[in-house]
């Protein structure tokens, strides 16, 4: 029989420590919605979305009372469109309609976002792929929900440095579509290096061509439950502290678990994966940087930061994977920057720099995230910016991201507001040296040598 | 069979209890355990109950239960077992 110590425990991580089931992800493929004609293209994709989805917000609520605990995303990822919309659209005006065909179909299932407005060219790109590409500042500005990503790179293939480059100008015009609202809308939009199939957080969500015909992905969550128990073992050795978080690592998967096969089972979509990841929100409290500090940082970036994160990531996964059957996605800690109340206090205070962030990314799961820097910021600066993150995931075997916002029309020190889940912080600088001859450069940057394992 | 925790937590008054069974006797739902504390006037309690016959609509007794507790202002939850289990044991 159930302890009343466990009920309250359980109880009072989700009360007040913020536990959470960040998101149930639906992936579902659109490889047979394929067709040379746009019209019966977005109707075969419209329906296909609202079909396999219909039920997924209204199962997630029942899910939520039944356990009582939030479910706080209801999201869906599809097969990269750059590849369900390569026979029919020629232009990125056709693209843009696929996309707000994506956005009508996530507004219709009641999902607040929809991930897969993808392109995969870590190697090279097609002509398709390009155009893809140049259609993603109209097709973001257009729509409410469709979150993009650009796969520029990978251990295997090398990065993609035309594709970084262009990035550079995507992003800036990205920003410059929404210049009115601190531009928001580069929020929705990733460059990632190694990105798995499965993740099921967003912006970075799109279901890879590797995966079935739907399938149930879960991101647990809970940074405010690690920080209370890492409250716990304050002084005491290394092996406590890991002790600490493995367990704390496990009960939070369990409950992904638990809802993943939950979801899974009512909704008869396979169960894929549960990501083990630590995802800060604006909320007190629910923060990756107050984890550090427990730890014993004065303030995330102090020197020792790269150190505790590296700890507290591996730990996490240490935890999480005797607790699931299929660990996944990105797993790790996530450190972005406006969604961190405390990293965002930390980059106000200049105790964390772009590049302290930088090599924060080495060791934990993703990269530059959710990073406001100035509006005139070069093209060429932000690709510089991309490769870096590029070449950390492909030398270390790991997914690397760069979501970075250009305000224009703001400087580093003035601040970014964003609203909701996404946050805001001060601006940050940005090293201005140029390094336009290194991304002009075309071609790719060959796959390192450590990648040539058969 | 399947069971469910609830949990009664605030200010000590009269007839919490009796409310709270009262409604669980209208749904025909069987209680298998309880255990109170007070401690400085704090109401503490937990419920285990038998959920079997009321699978179906479970979701929505929850949603009750939490309604009740905001009449008797007390913070009620009831949650399926599973949670607890998977969490606590392995």
């Amino acid at each position: 029989m159930i302890h009343s110590y466990e009920v309250s425990q359980t109880n009072h991580m989700i009360e007040s420590e913020n536990l959470d089931v960040r998101t149930i992800t639906l992936g579902i493929s659109l490889m047979d919605c394929i067709s040379d004609s746009l019209d019966k293209l977005c109707d075969n994709i419209y329906r296909k979305i609202t079909c396999v989805g219909r039920d997924l917000v209204h199962e997630a609520h029942i899910i939520e009372r039944e356990f009582g605990i939030p479910v706080v995303n209801k999201r869906v990822a599809v097969t990269p469109i750059s590849l369900i919309g390569a026979s029919a659209a020629h232009n990125c005006e056709d693209y843009k309609r696929i996309a707000l065909t994506l956005d009508k179909a996530a507004s219709e299932i009641g999902v607040n976002f929809i991930g897969g407005y993808s392109a995969l060219v870590s190697k090279s790109m097609t002509a398709a792929e390009e155009t893809f590409i140049r259609s993603i500042p109209a097709a973001l500005s257009c729509t409410e929900r469709v979150c993009a990503s650009v796969v520029a790179g990978s251990s295997k293939t090398g990065i993609n440095m035309d594709a970084v480059r262009l990035m550079g100008e995507i992003i800036r015009q990205t920003a410059e579509m929404t210049s009115d609202e601190d531009s928001i809308c580069c929020a929705k939009l990733v460059v990632l290096c190694n990105a798995p199939d499965d993740n099921p957080f967003m912006a970075g969500a799109f279901l890879g061509v590797t995966e079935g015909d739907s399938v149930i992905n879960v991101g647990v969550s809970g940074p405010g439950v690690v920080r209370h128990a890492i409250a716990q073992v304050r002084g005491m050795d290394f092996k406590d502290l890991c002790d600490q978080i493995k367990k704390t690592a496990f009960k939070i998967t369990r409950v992904g678990q638990l809802v993943a096969q939950r979801a899974s089972q009512d909704l008869q979509i396979p169960l894929g994966i549960v990501d083990l990841s630590l995802a800060p929100t604006p909320a007190v409290g629910d923060s990756i940087a107050d984890i550090l500090k427990e730890m014993g940082l004065e303030m995330a970036g102090a020197p020792g930061t790269t150190a505790a994160l590296a700890l507290l990531n591996d730990h996490v996964k240490k935890g999480g994977v005797m607790a699931a059957s299929y660990v996944g996605g990105l797993s790790g800690a996530f450190i972005p920057v406006t969604e961190d109340r405390s990293m965002a206090r930390a980059a106000e205070e200049g105790a964390v720099t772009i590049e302290k962030m930088e090599a924060m990314t080495c060791v934990c799961s993703v990269g530059l995230d959710m990073i406001a820097i100035p509006g005139t910021t070069s093209e060429a600066t932000i690709s510089g910016v991309i490769a870096d993150e590029m070449a950390i995931g492909m030398v270390n075997g790991k997914t690397t991201a760069v979501r970075v916002i250009p305000v224009i029309g703001k400087e580093a020190g003035e601040k970014a507001y964003f609203g909701g889940l996404l946050g805001e912080s001060v601006i940050m600088p940005v090293n201005t040296y140029d390094c336009s001859e290194f991304v002009g450069r075309s071609g790719r940057i060959p796959a390192p040598i450590h990648s040539f394992k058969n | 069979m399947k069971r469910a925790v609830i949990t009664v937590v605030g200010r000590d008054s009269v007839g919490i209890i009796a409310r709270v069974c009262t409604y669980l006797a209208d749904q025909k739902i069987n209680i298998l355990d309880i255990s109170q504390t007070i401690v400085d006037g704090y109401f503490n309690m937990m419920m285990i109950i038998d959920v079997t016959g009321v699978d179906e609509r479970f979701a929505d007794i929850s949603e009750e239960i939490i309604e009740i507790g905001k009449e008797l202002g007390m913070d009620i939850h009831c949650q399926k077992e599973e949670i607890f289990e998977s969490m606590h044991r392995i």
